[in-house]
């Protein structure tokens, strides 16, 4: 924790929002927050997961007085985090498997609770794969039994770290190296999908949010939030892959608010099964503007083009709009071609 | 068994259900639920996956886990149990020894934790219900003297559903045995450490190598460990015949022929001993408690004056044979004594003393294979092998050979 933190935007609203009002600076802007996932890692540049675990978990060492421990899924964020001895985590870290940080968590928890801790909080925390797929079942006990835990899925939309594969988070059309962009069909095939945010709402548990990287100020106080809460708690955070999604290593924070944007990642809270809070969309944008810049969609572009696959997910899009009332016309900018 | 395991203080215990280990765990639930065991927390885990990631959870928390599985749930949870014991995690764990499907069967045998032979776990085997119960304390013990899990092998309702009078232990003898966990690493914000962080090729070798010698200070830790039950309970914790805490050894000093076996078939194994030798036969048993690590130096002492050494498992290794004879063959090697294999007993087969009579004349006789299976059905086995050979399609070979069983 002796690592003096370096700042390297000065005066702008990006990442600290360091000229607004002290009581609304965000944990991030703060020179004496945590440095929980210290500089020196190995993520790629413009890594979207980085970011959000960096925003996370100093969030919660902000909310807990430093009073934390985090249980990482195997996945990117542990092994860029990781080559030992060169570990990036300044707070007790410990992996165990690919599809059992929840159930590790919950040992843990239930250690500090037979140890009269209760004090000393849990995160777990691992990517879509290690989340909706592998840890799933772990993950829904973990929720049943309301276990004191945080969980956060950093949700890049497919299994990364094993070189991009489609994951049940992989949204229909996109191209990974298992749902190669060729064929009739090309890219990740549209079926009903898996939001582990609704199914972890319908575990009734105390707390579910969904968050990007794009909005700091908001993930930060979502996490804080669901530290004040005791319980099982869900944060998913959509964090764009550069790497994965073919995308430019500086639009990582532009693609996350498009993706909010054009209604295709709602981002909302719940409180044991019901939304309670909906973040309205400002600026509506059609589908083609957050797919276009993202190599993974450029099948269904140009000439040879897909444009039924475009008005697929468009629609999708706009059922996601009507569901969580995502957009207030009368009070939006209406760029919405 | 419950009521040991609770005399050991665990402050987790996960739990999930499946035969023939469920009782135990139902039991420490009341315990739990009572308040006998303080603040212990009791998690009902949605699989044995979970349950051993819950233990690694907790352990690595600093506190005392235990745990029960048997068969299929034991195979359910190998990775995990990988990274318990490569985590070096105290965790102890009762396996309620069960076979394995395909085809299901609840009934004993020894394939569940002979699978997990490799997995860097030390597995102790019980031969009846007061070693059952003892073997859990010294568990403990071990494990958190050498930083690596443990597991008790007690045989599936041969012994977990037996009723037997046994000795329980006092809560002040097992709470000078067994002093409060002092974990070696821990999860801890007041001294924040990275724990399951990558290993590359420049110490991966190191890592597992500790393992091992890990392992090995069990082997030297043991029979003092043995010891000190001994002066504490009054009572050895591997039976009335151990040796050394790592064997136990019935008639076996001037035998020529000695069965080498785990677990509750030692019972009927001495049996036949008692009756063969009032016949002139000098047989033994040598009995097997700490199969991990495997007491090379105590098998060998043991039984080198032996002709003839004849290993009854519980398991087999498809396509070769002997698994437990293949550990005792490297105790014997440089040795001219004939070893076989007799492969008894699975899926809850009874191993009548008639069945290890017969392996033993045999042997006698110089009639024994190096690798039989005792009572093997040969004519309902020729059957299906000889529709194998009539028809492609003769279909699934388990309900073949139980409607030719129904129609005997």
């Amino acid at each position: 924790m002796s690592t003096p933190l370096k700042f390297y935007q000065v005066g702008s609203f990006a990442v600290g929002n360091r000229l607004i009002d002290e009581a609304d600076l965000s944990v991030q802007s703060s020179t004496s927050r945590s440095n929980s996932l210290t500089s020196g890692h190995r993520a790629c540049q413009g890594c979207g997961e980085a970011l959000g675990a960096r925003y996370a978990i100093d969030a919660a060492m902000a909310a807990t007085d430093g009073k934390l421990v985090a249980v990482n899924a195997t996945g990117c964020l542990e092994v860029f985090s990781t080559p030992y001895p060169e570990t990036s985590w300044r707070l007790p870290w410990i992996h165990s498997l690919f599809g059992n940080a929840s159930a590790v968590a919950t040992g843990v928890a239930a250690a500090l609770k037979a140890q009269g801790k209760s004090d000393i909080r849990v995160v777990a925390q691992g990517g879509d794969g290690g989340t909706v797929d592998i840890g799933f079942g772990p993950l829904s006990g973990m929720f049943e039994r309301n276990d004191d835990v945080l969980y956060i899925c950093y949700d890049n939309e497919a299994y990364m770290n094993t070189g991009v594969q489609r994951s049940g988070a992989t949204p229909p059309g996109a191209r990974t190296n298992t749902s190669h962009a060729v064929g009739e069909h090309p890219g990740a095939s549209f079926t009903q999908g898996k939001n582990l945010p609704l199914i972890a709402m319908a575990h009734g548990i105390p707390y579910v949010a969904t968050a990007t990287v794009a909005d700091l100020h908001d993930l930060e106080a979502k996490v804080k939030k669901a530290m004040g809460m005791r319980g099982a708690r869900y944060l998913h955070i959509l964090v764009p892959c550069p790497l994965g999604w073919g995308s430019r290593s500086e639009e990582t924070i532009k693609l996350a608010r498009l993706a909010t944007e054009s209604g295709l990642f709602p981002v909302f809270e719940a409180e044991y099964g019901e939304i309670t809070e909906t973040k309205k969309i400002r600026r509506r944008v059609r589908v083609e503007e957050y797919l276009k810049p993202q190599k993974r969609f450029a099948h269904l572009f140009g000439a040879n083009g897909h444009s039924e696959m475009l008005s697929a997910i468009q629609a999708i899009a706009d059922k996601n709009v009507a569901k969580f009332n995502l957009w207030d016309s009368e009070e939006a900018d209406t760029n919405h071609g | 068994m419950a009521e040991t395991v609770a005399a050991c203080r665990p402050a987790v215990v996960c739990a999930y259900p499946i035969s023939p280990q469920t009782h135990i765990v139902e039991a420490l639930d009341e315990i739990v639920r009572l308040g006998e065991l303080g603040t212990c927390q009791f998690v009902n885990v949605e699989s044995e996956f979970s349950a051993m990631s819950v233990a690694i959870g907790a352990s690595a928390t600093g506190a005392r886990v235990y745990t029960a599985t048997a068969s299929q749930g034991l195979l359910f949870m190998v990775e995990p149990l990988y990274n318990a014991s490569g985590l070096g995690l105290p965790i102890v764990m009762t396996v309620a020894n069960r076979a394995i499907g395909a085809p299901i069967n609840i009934w004993n045998d020894h394939s569940d934790s002979m699978s997990q032979r490799d997995s860097g776990w030390i597995q102790l085997y019980a031969q009846d219900n007061q070693t059952a119960s003892d073997l859990h304390i010294l568990a403990f013990r071990i494990a958190e003297e050498v930083s690596l899990p443990v597991m008790v092998c007690m045989d599936g309702f041969v012994l977990t559903h037996a009723v037997e009078r046994i000795d329980l232990p006092e809560q002040s003898e097992v709470d000078q045995f067994l002093p409060p966990y002092t974990p070696r690493q821990l999860l801890d914000p007041s001294d924040p450490m990275s724990i399951g962080a990558m290993v590359g090729p420049e110490a991966f070798t190191e890592v597992r190598y500790l393992g091992h010698a890990k392992q090995v200070q069990a082997l030297e830790l043991i029979p003092d460990l043995a010891e000190d039950f001994v002066k504490l309970f009054g009572r050895r914790a591997g039976g009335e015949h151990d040796l050394d805490g790592l064997v136990t050894s019935y008639q076996v000093d001037d035998a020529e022929i000695i069965l080498v076996a785990l677990g509750s078939v030692i019972g009927t194994i001495k049996d036949v001993v008692d009756e063969m030798r009032e016949l002139g036969t000098k047989v033994g048993v040598l009995g097997i408690t700490s199969f991990r690590p495997f007491p090379l130096d105590s098998v060998r002492t043991s039984v080198m004056h032996a002709k003839k050494v004849i290993v009854v498992e519980r398991a087999f290794a498809p396509g070769i044979g002997g698994i437990v004879s293949s550990n005792v063959r490297t105790a014997l090697r440089d040795t001219s004594i004939k070893i076989s294999t007799a492969v008894a007993g699975l899926g809850g087969r009874p191993v009548t003393i008639k069945s290890i009579r017969g392996v033993v004349v045999q042997a006698i006789d110089d009639t024994l294979p190096e690798l039989t299976f005792v009572d093997l059905d040969v004519e309902l086995i020729n059957r299906e092998l000889e529709r194998n050979r009539q028809q492609r399609r003769s279909g699934p070979m388990a309900e073949n050979l139980l409607r030719d069983v129904g129609s005997r």
